[in-house]
């Protein structure tokens, strides 16, 4: 008789599909993954904790480090929170602005997320085109923030900077150049038999599942459920654009690898219509005071970012300083499924599953 | 004179003579694997909108290679503690050897050959199998987690696609009714046997990207999964000898390829046969590399159970029928 045993396996936090500092603790019985244990941590800074002794506008650097793939969806949900809590009206051209921003910020994350996915499943090139298209657009929001990943671009009432001269143009000039690059990455990769071959009815979870587990963006709608914040609880201007929100049925890797290509050519949809509508001139900061103190009270807000919902919650004693501050951090809930995922999976189709999840690091640690 | 000196008597003089042609033969390799991972490199880099290697030795980066290797001969030799100490050294030898004694057999043109056996074919493909006992060696050796997966993985892909790369070319033996590969080579004098054999072409060359462990079929040191494999916690010089061992395949593959299906050192057409056969066949040669080049850039990996599910059930018909096919087609009309 031959003794086998089952073998643990360290899978991280140093491992180049982890995408950060993940560490997967996995039995494996051979190549079959019997129990998956997420051990996460490694990059908490305890953004929450020194939000408590911060002002509100300190806080907003903090929050491009936490979602560092699209900081301005983060920078945009605490100011958000704040204005709802001093009722404070948003000039219209900032609106634009920070739609244009988010907007272009979702398609660089998923850029990035379609990339890297690639990557994890053998193929080296698809991510330096990705990274090559993404480039135009940090170029972009560097001329608007001065900054290439962490923008701190927005503040409490409006945005830091305006749009400089042609800057609206060089978006509209971007919009048909990247609906172009699509047709190549369809071209390049969605039909490609080895990649169906490793995503297709792999990593499947129900509609049911994605509730329960509260799963949010691209990997609930990916299962078919149509729940997406800026359609359904329009904040900001989104009511003013016409798009659509993706879906598909099958809820496997290969449905969640579609809903992310077909969400930036949604994205360019609003960006293309916000482009038209821009105010030619305007305030991009609501007059709002030196020292900003939330009144006494609580709030939550939540806003749709490129990996899900993405929700903050103040509380406040109307100090300068929150009492409590808590995000929704979408990472953090969305890899919360992986472990009912992974067991009786392959190594192969670890990666898949924990690339099509798509998560960072730095969000899931908070 | 090769053929001379087999049949002379052995004397210092004639090991002398042996010696320096192998040598000379290790230097060609060499040669080839410096720069055929700079070609690697720089294919791979304009692929993929980079430049590739172009500081050290001027804009191409000839010297790149050169003083990457230099660097690994200076680093520290690491064994683990817990490593199966005789084992781990012995594992990159056992990988390399078998690779650069393939090379013996092949006809590089009609003169430059250094061992005219006649079974050479089988030759190749015998020896070529013995290098995933390093493989195996190497991941079992290390006493690591990682490695010892890429080693099972290594040990099931040879398994799986070295049965079809035998059968596809069995079609060809068939064909020409000799296992002698400059006998192959001389029987394309006509037409090439990629237009004769072309599912066994496909199918050989299918194999062959596994036996190289190359993309799509880079499983047993597939990066983004096994981190590097059974070669995980090799560095330095012993890594350099599993990767030296790697090229010196690609090279061989090639030019089996090219000796096989591609007529060798034979001009394309029979008014161009001024051109010396050396050329011709260097060309057939660094297309097949290409092409290898191409589909790494390009392709994602397999998952490792569809891999043997591939071999078995597609691959392996495949070769079979073919070979039938061959033997139905021979026999009744010709």
């Amino acid at each position: 008789m031959i003794r086998t045993e089952e073998m643990l396996l360290n899978v991280g936090p140093q491992h180049p599909s982890t995408h950060g500092v993940f560490r997967l603790v996995v039995k494996i019985d051979g190549e079959i993954i019997t129990e998956a244990t997420p051990v996460i941590g490694y990059l908490h800074r305890g953004t929450e904790k020194l939000a408590e002794n911060l002002q509100y506008t300190q806080i907003i650097p903090y929050t491009d480090r936490m979602d560092y793939l699209s900081a301005m969806t983060n920078n945009y949900v605490i100011c958000h929170a704040v204005e709802t809590m001093m009722g404070i009206q948003v000039p219209e051209r900032a609106d634009f602005l920070r739609v244009m921003a988010m907007e272009l910020g979702r398609i660089a994350s998923h850029l990035v997320a379609w990339g890297t996915y690639i990557l994890d499943l053998g193929a080296t090139s698809p991510f330096i085109y990705a990274f090559r298209d993404r480039e135009m657009i940090i170029n972009m929001l560097n001329e608007l923030s001065g900054a290439r990943l962490t923008f701190n671009y927005m503040r409490v009432g409006g945005v830091k900077w305006d749009a400089p001269e042609g800057w609206v143009d060089g978006v509209k000039e971007f919009i048909p150049y990247m609906r172009e690059q699509i047709k190549g990455y369809h071209d390049l990769v969605s039909g490609n038999e080895i990649f169906l071959d490793r995503v297709k009815g792999v990593g499947v979870y129900s509609k049911e599942d994605a509730i329960s587990y509260s799963l949010s963006g691209p990997n609930l709608r990916s299962t078919g459920v149509k729940w997406d914040l800026r359609k359904d609880e329009p904040y900001s201007i989104y009511d003013r654009f016409d798009f659509n929100v993706v879906t598909k049925e099958t809820g496997d890797c290969l449905a969640r690898y579609h809903v992310r290509l077909e969400e930036i050519e949604e994205s360019l949809k609003i960006l293309e219509q916000a482009c038209e509508q821009f105010p030619a001139e305007g305030e991009i900061l609501a007059k709002v005071p030196k020292i900003i103190k939330a009144p006494k009270g609580e709030a939550y807000v939540r806003i749709e970012a490129p990996r899900g919902e993405i929700g903050c919650y103040i509380s406040s004693d109307g100090k300068k300083e929150p009492y409590r501050l808590k995000f929704r951090r979408p990472s953090f809930y969305n890899l919360q499924i992986l472990p009912k995922l992974l067991i009786g999976e392959n190594i192969a189709n670890l990666v898949a599953i924990l690339g099509a999840v798509d998560i960072v690091l730095g969000e899931v640690d908070g | 004179m090769v053929e001379e000196l087999l049949h002379s008597s052995p004397g210092i003089a004639n090991f002398g003579i042996f010696f320096l042609l192998g040598a000379v033969l290790l230097l060609i390799v060499l040669g080839f694997v410096t720069y055929g991972i700079l070609a690697e490199r720089k294919v791979m880099g304009y692929m993929q909108l980079r430049h590739g290697p172009n500081r050290v030795g001027g804009k191409w980066g000839l010297l790149q290679t050169v003083a990457d290797v230099l660097k690994l001969l200076l680093k520290e030799d690491i064994i683990p503690k817990a490593a199966d100490k005789p084992l781990f050294i012995l594992a990159p030898v056992v990988a390399f050897a078998p690779s650069f004694m393939v090379l013996a057999t092949i006809p590089f043109t009609d003169k430059f050959q250094f061992a005219d056996i006649g079974v050479g074919l089988l030759y190749y493909i015998a020896v070529s199998g013995l290098t995933v006992f390093g493989m195996v060696l190497g991941g079992w050796a290390s006493n690591n987690k990682y490695a010892l997966l890429g080693g099972m993985r290594a040990a099931a892909q040879m398994i799986s696609y070295e049965i079809p790369l035998v059968m596809s070319v069995l079609g060809i033996i068939l064909l020409t009714g000799s296992l002698n590969l400059n006998d192959i080579v001389e029987q394309q004098e006509n037409v090439w046997f990629i237009l004769l054999q072309p599912v066994a072409f496909v199918v050989f060359f299918i194999a062959s990207i596994a036996e190289l462990n190359r993309t799509p079929f880079d499983l047993p040191e597939a990066e983004n999964e096994l981190v590097a494999g059974y070669h995980v916690e090799y560095s330095g010089f012993r890594w350099a000898f599993f990767m030296l061992a790697e090229y010196v395949y690609l090279f061989a593959m090639s030019a089996l390829i090219t000796v096989i299906f591609l007529g060798g050192w034979l001009p394309l057409f029979d008014f161009l046969s001024f051109i010396p056969g050396a050329v011709w066949f260097s060309v057939k040669f660094s297309a097949v590399v290409f092409v290898y080049i191409w589909l790494r850039s390009t392709l994602p990996r397999f998952r490792v159970d569809r891999l043997m599910e591939f071999g078995w059930k597609v691959l392996f018909p495949v070769a079979l029928a073919n070979i039938f096919l061959t033997a139905l087609i021979k026999t009744l009309f010709f």
